[in-house]
């Protein structure tokens, strides 16, 4: 852990060389999250409601997904670019340090630039908080934290999985972009407005809908078991799978150039 | 210390010719051609030998490094180092091996160097006081002392090699693997990084192994090399020999006094001018100090040096002579 915060140290030092770039990333991310928020906004001044859902229920999905995939952006980044990172050896390098390989792959990069949509995020969490009618009591807020952790572990292991992938294809699988900016794009309202077959397939391919859809239910008061506000717990062991993927990798393993 | 034997690798390389036609048909259907990498390397190396590991481009020389410091698992083979299998107990193993990839930097790019030197302490769980005596010495010998204050990204190439050098012995290392560490060097630089490596290997017995295409490297720091070519060992054995076996002339050049000189043969001029010359000697006709003893009698000699081929011509002679 105390290495972990001097990695984080040396990615801040290096954010603040570069100062107005980093401040114009993070405006940037900041904008294009707030569009996002724009259109749901126009959308719900129309309709209302979207499948007996309301403004302030979807915003408050939206900006939980939106947070936990900003959270597995910022510090699982290593992972998200990992095609950079064995094809210019940096890999090579990892392998050098007599560490684990994960943990120096998520510390050895960094997008702290990634803040304006954090911030973002916490905006329209806090205006939704505001907003909707549920009632704070302390298993709504543990089943809140518990949808962004579990966000987060999800995102980040479809990060792994895709760098996982790296190591067969030694290049960046773009379509695999699907399962990630698409799930945030369309995490923004609970799974189920979208169908059965893709709600099963979020269900039971990459458990989305165990972070998202069930626990909201939970949080909303529209379903009291209290077993479900414990399913983002369940959806992480989705990282068994993903992390025994990247082990199969990193054993066939190639490295670039001399 | 180190034993290699009947390592193998080989790669899967995708071929086509160029053009889009033939880039888009790739997208479906690739050929691929097997390249032996390594094929069936053998060899040994004691503590604190200084070993210069050299070929041509693309021989398996980083291959080679690369199965030895445990990132690339060869196909056969077997290799111990300090009774360890790199490939299989890797980081156990590489707390005991430092390696310097001279076209690759491990420092972070834009925090001075000393932070760098700070995170590499905390990754290899060096002792407060260790590191401080490590860093002490090699600041001292590198002459690094202001240089870690700065940014790695505005050093200059020879500034970053000796920082990238000292990050490789931060953790006292046995073994050392300098993969082309000379690269792209002034002058003063590679003879600044050779001083090093040999009070190193002097000081503190650790084992070198050295690739470089700067012969001048090989000379002046590695008694015994080691040719490899198109993935196989070639030719393992001293410097010295090596010389010997490979070249038959001496070269001597002259400056005299007198009128010209009448050469037996075995002699060869190389240059004639007035009062100086070039000549080469072909040592199976005769010896050095035969024909300086021919040329004394006919001239009054005023300086003579004699030297052997460089080794640059002696691994040229070698390449040639294995067609790699």
């Amino acid at each position: 852990m105390k290495l972990y915060r001097r990695f984080f140290m040396i990615h801040l030092k290096s954010a603040f060389q570069y100062k107005i770039s980093f401040l114009l990333i993070s405006i940037g991310q900041f904008f294009t999250a707030f569009m996002v928020f724009v259109g749901v906004k126009f959308m719900f001044d129309r309709f209302h409601t979207v499948k007996g859902y309301t403004y302030s229920e979807v915003l408050l999905c939206f900006s939980i997904v939106l947070m936990a995939f900003t959270l597995a952006e910022m510090f699982v980044r290593g992972f998200d670019t990992f095609s950079h990172i064995i094809a210019n050896g940096e890999f090579d390098r990892v392998l050098l340090r007599p560490r684990n390989e994960i943990f120096l792959v998520l510390a050895g990069k960094m997008e702290l630039s990634r803040v304006g949509r954090l911030l973002q995020s916490i905006i329209i969490l806090a205006y939704g908080i505001n907003t909707c009618e549920i009632i704070w009591s302390w298993d709504k807020i543990v089943t809140l934290i518990l949808m962004i952790c579990g966000g987060t572990v999800i995102f980040a292991c479809l990060f792994i999985i895709f760098a996982a992938l790296c190591f067969f294809t030694l290049e960046g699988l773009e379509f695999m972009n699907v399962f990630t900016d698409g799930a945030r794009e369309h995490g923004k309202y609970p799974f189920d407005i979208y169908g059965k077959k893709i709600f099963k397939f979020c269900t039971y391919i990459i458990p989305y809908t165990l972070f998202q859809y069930y626990p909201f239910l939970y949080l909303t008061g529209r379903e009291d078991n209290k077993l479900y506000m414990l399913l983002p717990i369940v959806a992480s062991l989705f990282a068994i799978p993903s992390i025994m993927l990247w082990k199969f990798g990193v054993r066939h393993y190639k490295s670039t150039g001399s | 210390m180190i034993q290699v034997e009947h390592i193998s690798k080989t790669f899967k390389v995708s071929r086509r010719s160029a053009g889009f036609l033939e880039a888009f048909k790739a997208l479906f259907h690739r050929e691929y051609e097997c390249v032996k990498a390594l094929d069936d390397i053998s060899f040994n190396i004691d503590e604190g030998e200084m070993v210069g590991y050299i070929g041509p481009n693309g021989a398996g020389k980083s291959s080679t490094i690369k199965v030895l410091s445990g990132i690339l698992t060869p196909d056969s083979g077997s290799c111990h180092i300090n009774g360890r299998i790199p490939w299989k107990e890797r980081t156990a193993h590489v707390k005991d091996i430092g390696v310097v990839f001279g076209q690759r930097s491990q420092l972070w790019w834009d925090v001075p160097v000393v932070d760098s030197f700070l995170l590499l302490r905390d990754i290899y769980k060096i002792p407060d006081k260790l590191y401080q005596n490590n860093l002490d010495e090699l600041v001292n010998l590198l002459d690094i002392e202001q240089i870690i204050r700065t940014p790695t990204r505005q050093l200059s190439l020879g500034q970053r090699m000796r920082c990238e050098i000292a990050a490789s012995l931060l953790h006292s290392p046995k073994i050392l693997f300098l993969d082309e560490p000379t690269i792209g060097l002034d002058a003063v630089s590679k003879i600044a990084v050779r001083d090093f490596i040999l009070e190193l290997n002097r000081n503190h017995k650790t084992t070198v192994i050295l690739t470089t295409h700067d012969m001048q490297d090989i000379e002046y720091l590695t008694k015994r090399i080691i040719l490899i070519g198109k993935g196989k060992i070639l030719m393992d054995g001293s410097l010295e020999n090596i010389r010997k076996e490979y070249t038959d002339t001496k070269r001597l050049t002259i400056d005299f006094i007198g009128e010209d000189i009448q050469l037996v043969e075995g002699m060869k001029f190389i240059l004639q001018e007035k009062n100086h010359g070039v000549i080469d000697i072909d040592s199976k006709m005769l010896t050095v100090s035969d024909a300086i003893s021919i040329l004394s009698s006919q001239v009054k000699l005023n300086d003579i040096s004699v030297t052997g081929p460089s080794v640059d011509e002696v691994v040229a002679q070698l390449y040639q002579k294995y067609h790699i």
